[in-house]
């Protein structure tokens, strides 16, 4: 797909074609970025931030242009993140299935290989992200977590940016078929 | 109905995949926590990655250090390191043994009472997420460790055992909003829940506004909730606001102060008892007496009587009367020869202490009391009623 330059919407869906990857790129990329969530903020924890796994989820339902690829990886890496923490199973799940349905259904109307739909796509879902997650800890769990609207949009301005870089690093793994 | 599903086939997909996920957390949430297996799956996929990337890590920064940096000073220092946690904990229980009132209690409950039995861990991986607050130790069922123990470092509690897997654990942090322990205040026995807040902060629960809490004070664990052994810190009071029904206590966590490297779980708790207070006992300032107390009173006091009574006119007569023939009233089984009374002008004036400033009254010091003028002759009282009034003053004040 040509790099479409200032424009930012497609003109029909036909113009927007869906990217492949290979099975290895679609299972240990997101592998590595729960890895990466789990073992380097303990030595930088300035990175804490970062939502590696969302972004991924992002980039491969924008880019695949598939809803129900993208809320299956969606339900995928969240229901992994989830084990990985102490809080019930469904709760990353869920907020991930959703986050890769609407990414999915946003490429479709998005140039999303241009740069700055991108970080603005990796801001929103970011706010959407933590939003949802704070809404469900509410509603589902009982708890009362702190609402830090401000530290979430510094922090999704933050993510949009390593997104980016990311997205770029990943558009380097799509498969030439 | 074909062509609907078909239209609408991945919003109903997204439909049942959020449900599936929803029934799939409301099982949990009435379940008692039992570990899923798909998280033993996934920790069990995960571990042996991050155990690598450790192993690599700590592999590679351990021979730049030790070979390249510094031959053996890393192990040493760790090692050192090891022995000041070690001796700390012991100095703890020592010192808390030898604040007993009691020695020979203490002593006994020293050798009755052994410390508690740990088992090493290192932090291998934090809680995926960034609202998680919980870590993976590198120990697991293959090394004892059990769900609920309580895990701490030198400094204080830092959490329990959650979940326990073949060769690591996972460990939920004080400072989840999950955590509770129970906890005892320092000073005034106050008890309470401790409650993690999702933040650096915590909070104790359950403190009546009647019960007196102050900033500043320790907490520390209770044992009420069966989990962490009685007299380990947990965190210093920061803030206390009165509210309805129960006080806002904030506190600050000591155990995770410095950071999670290494953790102690206890595999065999032992009770403590809370340290006391430490009472602000600062040293009180005391002069050292002045050479002459006696002089200086008599000086205070005849400076504070401008004219001397009978009483004193009397009391001077026999002093250098005494002082002349080297008697010391109090001392000794014979009385001074009250006869030989100095003649009544030559009566001394009272005594001034020794190193007061000489009687000058044409330049008086602001600083040094002038002696008064000495008493005026007794003209009106015979000698051998002075020496009659010695005898049985004598009588009373030698101490016979």
């Amino acid at each position: 797909m040509d790099y479409s330059g200032g424009r930012v919407l497609l003109s029909s869906q036909r113009e927007g074609q869906s990217t492949h990857y290979s099975p290895r790129v679609l299972i240990l990329v997101p592998l590595a970025a729960i890895l990466f969530q789990v073992y380097i903020p303990q030595f930088f924890h300035f990175l804490q931030f970062l939502e590696l796994p969302m972004l991924v989820v992002v980039y491969f339902a924008l880019m695949r242009r598939s809803q129900l690829g993208g809320l299956f990886l969606g339900a995928l890496v969240g229901i992994a993140q989830d084990s990985l923490t102490i809080k019930p199973l469904g709760m990353y799940g869920i907020v991930k299935t959703l986050v890769g349905y609407f990414a999915a259904s946003v490429s479709v109307r998005f140039d999303v290989e241009h740069s700055i739909i991108r970080g603005m796509l990796c801001f929103f879902f970011y706010l959407f992200h933590q939003c949802l997650y704070w809404v469900m800890e509410r509603a589902l769990l009982g708890h009362q977590p702190p609402f830090e609207m401000q530290s979430w949009l510094v922090q999704g301005g933050l993510n949009a940016v390593v997104g980016l870089a990311l997205f770029h690093f990943l558009d380097k793994l799509r498969s030439s078929a | 109905m074909e062509s609907f599903l078909n239209r609408y086939r991945n919003i109903t997909v997204l439909f049942l995949v959020i449900f599936g996920q929803l029934l799939l957390l409301a099982v949990q949430v009435k379940s008692d926590r039992n570990v899923p297996v798909i998280r033993v799956w996934t920790v069990t996929a995960i571990t042996p990655f991050a155990r690598l990337l450790e192993a690599v890590r700590g592999g590679g920064t351990g021979f730049f250090r030790n070979y390249i940096l510094l031959h053996n000073a890393d192990a040493e220092n760790r090692s050192l390191r090891d022995q000041v946690d070690h001796l700390k904990m012991d100095n703890i229980f020592l010192r808390d043994q030898l604040n007993t009132a009691d020695r020979a209690r203490a002593l006994a409950l020293f050798q009755q009472h052994t410390q508690s039995k740990t088992l090493a861990a290192i932090v291998i991986a934090s809680g995926a997420g960034v609202n998680s607050k919980v870590v993976f130790v590198d120990r697991g069922s293959g090394s004892g460790v059990e769900r609920g123990m309580a895990v701490v470092t030198p400094d204080g509690i830092v959490g329990k055992v959650v979940a326990v897997y073949p060769n690591a654990s996972q460990v939920l942090l004080m400072t989840d909003a999950d955590f509770a322990a129970g906890v005892i205040s320092q000073k005034g026995g106050v008890r309470g829940t401790f409650k993690g807040q999702g933040a650096p902060m915590g909070k104790v629960d359950y403190i009546s506004n009647s019960e007196k809490v102050e900033v500043g004070e320790w907490f520390y664990t209770s044992g009420d909730d069966r989990i962490f052994p009685r007299g380990f810190p947990v965190g210093v009071v920061k803030s206390v606001h009165f509210d309805s029904p129960f006080q806002d206590v904030l506190i600050e966590p000591s155990g995770i102060e410095r950071g999670l490297d290494e953790v102690l779980i206890i595999v065999e708790g032992v009770h403590r008892a809370i340290p006391p207070v430490e009472i602000a006992d600062q040293p009180v300032y005391i002069a050292p007496p002045p050479p002459d107390a006696a002089a200086v009173r008599e000086a205070a006091a005849a400076e504070a009587g401008a004219t001397p009574t009978e009483a004193d006119k009397l009391r001077s007569v026999y002093k250098a009367a005494g002082d002349a023939q080297g008697h010391k009233y109090g001392e000794g089984y014979k009385p001074p020869d009250l006869v030989k009374l100095p003649a009544a002008g030559s009566t001394p004036p009272p005594a001034a202490p020794a190193n007061a400033a000489p009687a000058t009254p044409a330049a008086p010091s602001p600083t040094a009391p002038t002696t008064p003028a000495a008493p005026p002759a007794q003209k009106t009282v015979p000698n051998e009623r002075l020496a009659n009034q010695a005898a049985g003053a004598q009588s009373g004040t030698s101490g016979h």
